[in-house]
């Protein structure tokens, strides 16, 4: 085999034990309560027998390790559980949400990558004038900027003032792709602005990296058109740390799009999620949780491989 | 601009390449938390440069070598700015051109070949594409014609399967031969003028030599103009027909080679070519040696990787040993065996008689002060957040327990041994230059008041002139204080300098071990013959001598 | 020795903003023109002489809540900051001195925590931990001292194979000495920097909680809580919820400016003397 598939079947392999890990940690995460889980769902109010059934219902009387097995076998096959606040499938409900929040991080995706490598080009292309200060005094502030500041100006203004796009985001099931895209105008902005500063900042950086080195140098003294010092000798070598730039940046995505969610009433997997951790509906918080989760570290799995496949000297051993 | 300049090479005649006038570079810099301020890097220089000649641009670090060499080809290296004078190259001034003229001569008319080519290649593309790039971007041949030309370039340099070297990536070729491959690159597009900036600088000294003759041969049978900038004038004399002292971006004195090496008109000069005389009367070893090693070995990563082979020898006290040898041979090991960094596999280290503890942990406070170390590198060999009076003073409080004024005043005793005065007691290392930072370093081992210090190859980082001055102060402290050297180095000029004994070492062994004397006389074993006749010397033609007997050995082996 | 004309316009700028927020965080009650849960008009009343900043969602006085929320939001944050910092920074070092298994097991349990997004674990163990102010530090320093341990770490490790600690080593110093005099100075301007970052960042994550109703309860808000509590009247116009987000932005540029000038003046190597 060569080196290179022998390094990304490690790397899958890696991720794919650190998932199970993760989802130890996240079970974990549930149990750490002090007392009992049926008496903090039910109240001091609860009467005995009350407390009883659930505590069945629950399997609280097994073992946690258990519980644990019963809870992963039945995620490898397929069933996230029942959702204890609705007594619904959970991996029904989640269905069309994930459809809807991979929807709206895709287009959020689409538009700040290109944006954010073409503004980090431009920084570097102007660097310590203004357009390279200007750049980073918006980064910094975008970076200062909660969410939902960033959310809401964009509805005060957008939806009310000068009420271009909705300020609350109806989706529903077989809507119109115009409809849809102008539904989620206002929260894939909000989430485009969240991650832009954050990836800019760091492209900026890694094609200084690239444009620094001796080899640019070396392609300059040949007397090289400035598209083709670019195009054959940094982009070549830039294109690994801004993948892994990128993907380290999708990652704001998955946080920033838990909040943009709630913001524009998004009827998404991040809105599912805080809902049922208001309503301390632990088995759905452990699914969703780990789903969000696993897009993370199949996130950073992928920026590896991109970051080995690119490197030169994995890809030609001696 | 005048038109297009023509692109044959007027071959064999003379006249006037290129003619610099009255040049003036400057720089903006930027210290951290300090206005940004002007600085001159190169001030009113002037040079001419026949067709076919090779001028050599010598100087330490700061005198604005490089930053001349590149100014041939109109470029100032991040924030260098040209700001005055003129560069006249094939008859026009290129500072009057614009970006796209610039780019018509780089890579065209001149040609660059950088000191450390395996960061000056595109890690991501095979060696062939980078060399013939220039040629083809200039329109100079086609792709074929091209490559042709690499292949008989990489050839006449001596490379290794010339017809498929150019299919291999930058990290799949060793030093010595990417420096070759980027002198190939440079020839390639059949320029009036190279630059070199010290192109063998990086190299080991046996490969040195060889790159060198490449390089030599190549400039001789193209035709082509260099400007081959070094700080080695004893490289500079074999390649260049005159040769240019620079110093703090002035001119010193500029001559034919012969002049300059043979009869230097200026004192810096003078010292720049006399700096590896010094007297030193080797003495005899004594009865009981103060370190002995022997029969040591040593490994890293669990006894995997040997990197110390059954190496035994003996220092006497006061006088020096000097171990030598090539990147990988073991000696920087050797050391970190003697401290204790390494604790030996097998044999025994003994200190005065005493066998020495393996372990660092094991040895006690009167065992470690009485072996002190000095690094290469004086810049992190010290903490940055303290003052020298702290750096010095601490091994005093540490050792012999001194505080408040006693300490100060033997902290203005040291710092007056190493010819700084004690106004330095409240600098930062910072604020010190490259030779202050040594002699500060050697003033903390000699705090200690050890019997022996290991100098790991304490000069290699410094100018001639301020490598001259550190290793003529170790000698003197020598005389005073009793105290012997285990003296690490690459540099056999070095050694032949301030050895009383010398052991050779070859991939983690011993290959050669005796007094001075005798190690430096025939007859030699295969790699001390090797590293011996690799040194340059200061000698016109000694190039060629020492190519000569290296070829009629390998035909009589 | 420090001299007022010589700190640079933004870092002034961001000195005071903070030295403002910190002034009302202490001095709430005797600032506060009204009682944090005082109804004194009119639901979301627009701004006006008696109302700098209007009223809220229930008639309360906006610039009244703003100045208490102040105080609950740098409380909290302050406290995490400190929690995730001296966690964060005792390991790391601990880790990269030490070395061996302490280094391995640390090392591994930290890259499994960074393994699921902050905000995701957060809102885990949330869902069963009681909501009160303990629990809130708790999880957001512990959460947080993952990245403190991580950078301490590396800063550390980058430190002790410098030749200036094997010196040290070599003379016999202790691990007090190496760690205390060689290694920490070294080790202050990213951590300072690094700390100026965390408590932006754990100010930034409070409001984000408080926001989604996790964080702070009803009747105390911090900013976050503020911002939830006024949210539905963006709709109608009324920017009350805008108000609290903007201070939360403020706070967060003014430190970030802070600690980018704190940063270049500790890494100054000549002990803070300008000439060369």
């Amino acid at each position: 085999m060569s080196p290179v598939l022998k390094l990304i079947a490690q790397r899958i392999a890696l991720g794919i034990l650190l998932l199970f890990a993760v989802s130890v940690l996240i079970f974990a995460g549930t149990q750490i309560l002090p007392g009992d889980v049926a008496q903090a769902i039910l109240g001091q109010s609860a009467t005995p027998e009350s407390l009883a059934n659930l505590r069945e219902e629950l399997g609280l009387n097994d073992p946690a390790w258990l519980r644990y097995m019963h809870w992963l076998g039945g995620i490898l096959q397929g069933d996230l559980g029942t959702a204890m606040s609705s007594g619904q499938d959970i991996a029904t409900s989640i269905g069309s949400r994930l459809w809807n929040t991979l929807f709206l991080a895709f287009w959020a995706a689409i538009v700040s990558i290109p944006l954010a490598i073409i503004l980090g080009l431009l920084a570097v292309r102007y660097r310590n004038g203004w357009v390279d200060k200007l750049i980073s005094g918006l980064a910094l502030a975008s970076t200062s900027f909660p969410e939902f500041f960033i959310g809401y100006v964009l509805v005060y203004f957008f939806a009310v003032k000068w009420q271009i796009f909705p300020g609350i985001s109806t989706v529903y099931d077989g809507m119109p792709f115009g409809e849809r895209m102008m539904a989620i105008a206002l929260p894939a902005t909000a989430l485009t602005l969240v991650v832009l500063a954050h990836m800019m900042r760091m492209t900026r950086a890694a094609i200084l990296n690239v444009m620094q080195s001796a080899y640019v140098e070396t392609a300059e003294l040949k007397g090289l058109s400035a598209f083709n010092v670019i195009r054959r000798h940094a982009f070549p070598n830039a294109i690994a740390p801004i993948i892994n730039v990128v993907m380290l940046n999708l990652a704001y995505l998955i946080v920033g799009v838990v909040v943009v969610e709630v913001i524009f009433v998004y009827p998404g997997m991040g809105q599912y999620l805080v809902d049922h951790v208001t309503k301390r509906d632990v088995p759905v918080v452990q699914a969703v949780g780990l789903i969000f989760a696993a897009v993370y570290i199949s996130l950073n799995i992928v920026a590896d491989i991109g970051a080995i496949v690119a490197n030169p000297r994995l890809r030609h051993p001696k | 601009m005048a038109k297009a300049p023509s692109r044959r090479r007027s071959t064999g005649e003379g006249g006037t390449l290129l003619d610099i006038r009255n040049l003036k570079i400057e720089a903006t810099v930027y210290p951290p938390g300090e206005a940004p301020r002007k600085v001159t890097i190169v001030d009113n220089v002037s040079l001419t440069l026949q067709r076919g000649k090779v001028l050599g641009l010598i100087g330490e670090s700061g005198a604005g070598k490089s930053t001349i060499g590149l100014s041939s080809m109109g470029f100032g290296r991040g924030g260098v700015r040209i700001t005055g004078g003129e560069v006249i190259l094939n008859g026009r001034d290129i500072m009057k051109g614009s970006i796209a003229d610039f780019r018509k001569l780089r890579g065209n008319e001149v040609c660059y070949v950088a000191q450390s080519a395996a960061a000056a290649f595109n890690p991501a593309q095979r060696l062939m594409d980078q060399v013939v790039e220039a040629a083809l971007e200039h329109g100079n041949a086609k792709r074929a014609d091209a490559e042709k030309r690499a292949v008989a370039l990489f050839k006449k340099l001596g490379l290794p399967d010339p017809e498929n070297i150019g299919k291999r990536f930058p990290h799949q070729v060793s030093g010595g031969q990417l420096q070759r491959v980027m002198t190939a690159m440079a020839l390639c597009s059949e320029p009036d003028l190279i630059v070199f900036d010290e192109p063998t600088t990086a190299l080991d000294v046996t490969t040195q030599i060889d790159v060198l003759a490449a390089i030599k041969d190549a400039i001789r049978d193209t035709g082509v103009a260099a400007l081959y900038i070094t700080h080695d004038l004893a490289v500079v004399a074999q390649v260049a027909d005159e040769i240019m002292v620079l110093r703090h971006g002035k001119l010193v004195e500029w001559g034919d080679t012969r002049q300059i090496i043979q009869e230097p008109r200026q004192e810096y000069t003078n010292a720049l070519v006399s700096v590896h005389h010094i007297a030193h009367q080797e003495k005899k070893p004594g009865k009981d040696p103060v370190l002995s090693v022997k029969n040591v070995t040593a490994a890293y990563g669990g006894g995997v990787i040997k990197v110390l082979k059954n190496v035994s020898v003996d220092i006497h006290a006061g006088q020096t040993l000097a171990v030598v040898g090539e990147s990988g041979s073991g000696k920087s090991t050797l050391a970190r065996a003697i401290t204790g960094l390494l604790p030996p596999e097998q044999g025994t280290i003994s200190f005065a008689g005493k066998p020495l503890p393996g372990r660092l942990a094991d040895r006690n406070k009167d065992e470690l002060r009485q072996l002190q170390m000095i690094y290469q590198m004086a810049d992190v060999a010290m903490n940055p957040r303290q003052t020298v009076g702290t750096i010095i003073g601490r091994p005093l409080e540490f050792y012999f327990g001194l505080r408040g004024k006693q300490r100060d005043v033997r902290v203005a005793e040291l710092l007056d041994k190493i010819e700084m005065g004690k106004g330095f007691i409240d600098r930062y290392p910072a604020e010190l230059s490259g030779g202050q930072k040594q002699r500060v370093c050697i003033a903390r081992a000699l705090a200690a008041k050890p019997k022996l210090i290991i100098c790991d190859e304490v000069t290699s980082a410094l100018d001639p002139l301020v490598a001259n001055g550190i290793l003529k102060l170790l000698l003197e402290l020598q005389a005073e204080e009793s105290v012997a050297y285990l003296f690490i180095t690459h540099d056999l000029a070095t050694v032949k300098s301030i050895a009383d004994s010398i052991a050779v070492m070859y991939r983690g062994e011993v290959v050669r071990y005796g007094p001075k004397s005798d190690v430096l006389k025939p007859p030699f074993d295969a790699y001390t013959e090797l590293l011996l006749s690799s040194v340059p010397e200061m000698e016109i033609g000694w190039l060629e001598k020492a190519i000569k007997t290296r070829r009629m050995e390998s035909a009589g082996n | 020795m420090l001299d007022i004309r010589r700190i640079p316009i933004p870092a002034l700028i961001g000195l005071l903003l903070t030295v403002l927020f910190v002034l009302a965080a202490v001095f709430a009650p005797w600032i506060a023109p009204y009682g944090n849960g005082e109804i004194v008009g009119d639901v979301w009343a627009p701004m006006s002489a008696a109302h700098l900043l209007g009223t809220d969602n229930l008639g309360r006085d906006l610039l009244s809540r703003m100045i208490y929320g102040a105080r609950i939001t740098l409380f909290i944050a302050v406290l995490a900051t400190a929690l995730s910092f001296s966690l964060g920074s005792i390991l790391g070092f601990s880790a990269a001195v030490f070395g061996g298994w302490f280094d391995t097991l640390l090392s591994r349990l930290v890259d499994l925590l960074m393994s699921i997004p902050t905000l995701i674990m957060a809102l885990v163990v949330l869902s069963v931990l009681p909501t009160n102010l303990v629990t809130l530090i708790l999880v957001m320093g512990i959460l947080d001292s993952t990245r403190v341990y991580r950078l301490s770490r590396a800063v550390a490790v980058d430190i002790n194979v410098m030749d200036y600690v094997e010196a040290a080593k070599l003379r016999g110093e202790g691990s007090a000495w190496i760690i205390f005099r060689e290694i920490l100075p070294n080790a202050l301007s990213p951590l300072i920097s690094e700390l100026g970052l965390r408590f932006i960042y754990a100010v930034l994550f409070l409001s984000t909680l408080s926001f989604l109703g996790l964080g702070v309860q009803p009747p105390d808000a911090d900013w976050g809580g503020m911002v939830k509590e006024n949210k539905d009247g963006i709709v109608f116009g009324i920017p009350a919820a805008l108000i609290p987000a903007a201070a939360i932005a403020a706070l967060a540029i003014s430190v970030n400016l802070v600690a980018d000038w704190i940063l270049n003046r500790t890494t100054d190597l000549k002990g803070g003397r300008g000439n060369g």
